[in-house]
């Protein structure tokens, strides 16, 4: 029994950690809050439907389009809205995400009406038993895809040319423009790689729950959020380990009867871990100078 | 009265101009603490629903007078604001701004779960007695409270709290202590505004009060210019007013509205009136004068 709900929590953990990454790349290296990556994620999995019936039910092919019809959106936007403001205050840059974000659901909302819609069968589900444990095949992709898709990033992020460029560029800005690092370029990469994986993570979810609304993206987008700053955010295995937590603190406090507290569980953790911890868990302190 | 106003002014620009006024209460609420003292929060809906959920429950079940209900809503979002301040004002920058986000979360999700606030299905039949008269005789001394506080030491000392934390409190400003009132006042006006919402639209629902809402007054805040109190009003009338103008494209209208957000902070990256406050208005219009006579 516990086994099983550790499973369904890295499930759902899995999910949160793959678009927390997004918001915690981009946080790291510009210092911004792009609230309008739910949207993205939410774009993602409405594109994972288009999909489906495009590529007559392939997952691998619906996953991949998905992802790269992301990276187009991700990269424009950064392009066209938040690279003007790269030297306004930081609360305009912040507006401007949030506007991004407001058009993007309405766009959605215009074209496909507000209720959700039901994900096309793409993955057979069958349920797979070991022992006593029980869990359906749709978890086992989403586990597997997750961890393949991290340990990706991971190696491009130490093992690649510009994965390096990202490491300095997160370090300190400034000096790494300084050293000849094309800043533009690095930063567009960072927006191409997070929004990869949020609609990667919009194609799953959409899966898992069988449901894609325009709407998707605020609950979720929030959480991924408190997920990155619950492992501290600007740091990469910050990111997936605070998405872990999270699915697991979910599960577990609704197996603990708060169910219909659900949605505050994770606000919860954040205050608490805001409080003991006020970088996430594994963020640098901050110092104070004058 | 209210006949003679409604025979003057069509009932639903009153209704609109009402809501301007409303939002201008909490608008000012919040530039006190992200304008004047620098501090990130993007909670203030929260704030908002406390007083109106207060306030509502008040003149609904307990009969209580309207006015007295509003300020007791307002106390209640103070409270809340201080109680949550206390830890919370230890963190800076973003880290207070999410804490905040958090907060506010938590807010919506206990009003949707508890039984006197009427869950998530709301709360409604709350008497209408907000009016014009009521709300701009209190947008009025709002206005006049924050003038008077941002020219006193009170607010000389946010101010500097705002541009060197540490070196205010080199200087012998206590920041913790200050924040914290900065905080509990633009939570009172934020409750006082609640009080009015409820009592103007008659129905609440804990969903009207997400994140969005408090970007929403953010928003009004950023885009009049922050830290300027005529900005603020002048954001929250365009902004409050937009979609109401915006309503012959109507599905579109929401997405013109977030292009317009990012259009408006890309070409105006100060807010439509940064830095210009009553002093240097005022200023201005004697310069003029004199170099007119002259």
């Amino acid at each position: 029994m516990l086994l099983q709900q550790i499973i369904n929590g890295l499930t759902l953990g899995a999910t949160y950690a793959l678009i927390a990454l997004g918001y915690t790349m981009v946080y790291g290296i510009i210092q911004l809050i792009n609230f309008a990556h739910g949207d993205i994620y939410m774009i993602g999995a409405f594109i994972g439907v288009a999909a489906v019936a495009l590529f007559h039910q392939n997952f691998f092919l619906t996953l991949a389009t998905a992802m790269l019809a992301c990276v187009v959106l991700g990269v424009t936007i950064e392009r066209v809205a938040y690279r003007p403001l790269r030297r306004a205050p930081r609360l305009n840059l912040l507006i401007t995400t949030i506007g991004v974000s407001i058009f993007l659901e309405t766009f959605m909302t215009v074209l496909k009406g507000p209720q959700p819609t039901g994900f096309p069968t793409v993955l057979e589900n069958v349920t797979l038993r070991v022992g006593t444990l029980e869990f359906s095949s749709i978890q086992l992709v989403i586990l597997l895809v997750s961890v393949a898709l991290m340990v990706g990033l991971q190696f491009i992020v130490k093992y690649t040319k510009i994965g390096k460029a990202m490491r300095a560029a997160s370090e300190d800005y400034d000096t790494a423009s300084l050293m000849g690092i094309n800043i533009n370029r690095v930063i567009s990469f960072t927006f191409a790689i997070g929004s990869a994986l949020a609609a990667a993570g919009g194609v799953l979810v959409g899966i898992y729950f069988n449901s894609v609304s325009p709407y998707m993206g605020v609950t979720a987008g929030l959480k991924a959020f408190v997920a990155a700053v619950l492992g501290g955010i600007g740091n990469i295995p910050g990111a997936m380990l605070g998405g872990l937590l999270l699915g697991l603190a979910e599960v577990f406090g609704v197996a603990a009867g708060f169910s219909t507290y659900k949605d505050a569980i994770a606000f919860t953790l954040l205050i608490v871990i805001l409080l003991v911890r006020p970088t996430g868990l594994l963020g640098r302190p901050i110092q104070r100078k004058v | 009265m209210e006949q003679w106003l409604s025979s003057v002014i069509d009932p639903y620009y009153q209704q609109v101009l009402m809501l301007v006024g409303i939002y201008i209460i909490a608008a000012l609420g919040l530039n006190l603490i992200t304008g004047l003292c620098g501090q990130l929060t993007f909670g203030h809906a929260a704030f908002l629903s406390i007083g109106a959920y207060t306030a509502a429950i008040l003149t609904r079940d307990f009969h209580l007078p309207f006015i007295l209900s509003l300020v007791l809503g307002g106390l209640m979002a103070a409270l809340f604001g201080i109680l949550l301040g206390i830890p919370v004002l230890r963190l800076t920058g973003d880290y207070l701004g999410i804490a905040t986000l958090g907060f506010g979360e938590i807010v919506r999700v206990a009003f949707t779960n508890m039984k006197i606030t009427g869950g998530a299905i709301g709360l409604a039949a709350i008497p209408r007695a907000s009016n014009l008269i009521n709300v701009t005789f209190f947008v009025i001394l709002a206005v006049a409270a924050v003038v008077l506080l941002e020219n006193s030491r009170f607010g000389r000392a946010l101010k500097a709290i705002r541009e060197d934390e540490i070196a205010a409190e080199a200087m012998g400003i206590n920041a913790m202590w200050y924040k914290i009132q900065a905080f509990g006042i633009g939570c009172f006006l934020a409750g006082i505004s609640g009080g009015f919402y409820a009592h103007l639209l008659q129905y609440l629902n804990p969903n009207d009060f997400g994140f969005l809402k408090s970007f929403e007054i953010l928003n009004f805040v950023v885009l009049g210019g922050l830290g300027s109190i005529p900005g603020t009003i002048v954001g929250t009338t365009v902004l409050t007013l937009a979609p109401e103008f915006l309503r012959f494209v109507q599905e579109y209208r929401m997405m013109i509205y977030g292009l317009l957000l990012v259009l408006m902070m890309i070409f105006r990256p100060h807010g439509l009136l940064g830095g210009v406050n009553f002093r240097r208005l005022l200023r201005r219009r004697k310069q003029k004068a004199t170099a007119l006579s002259s």
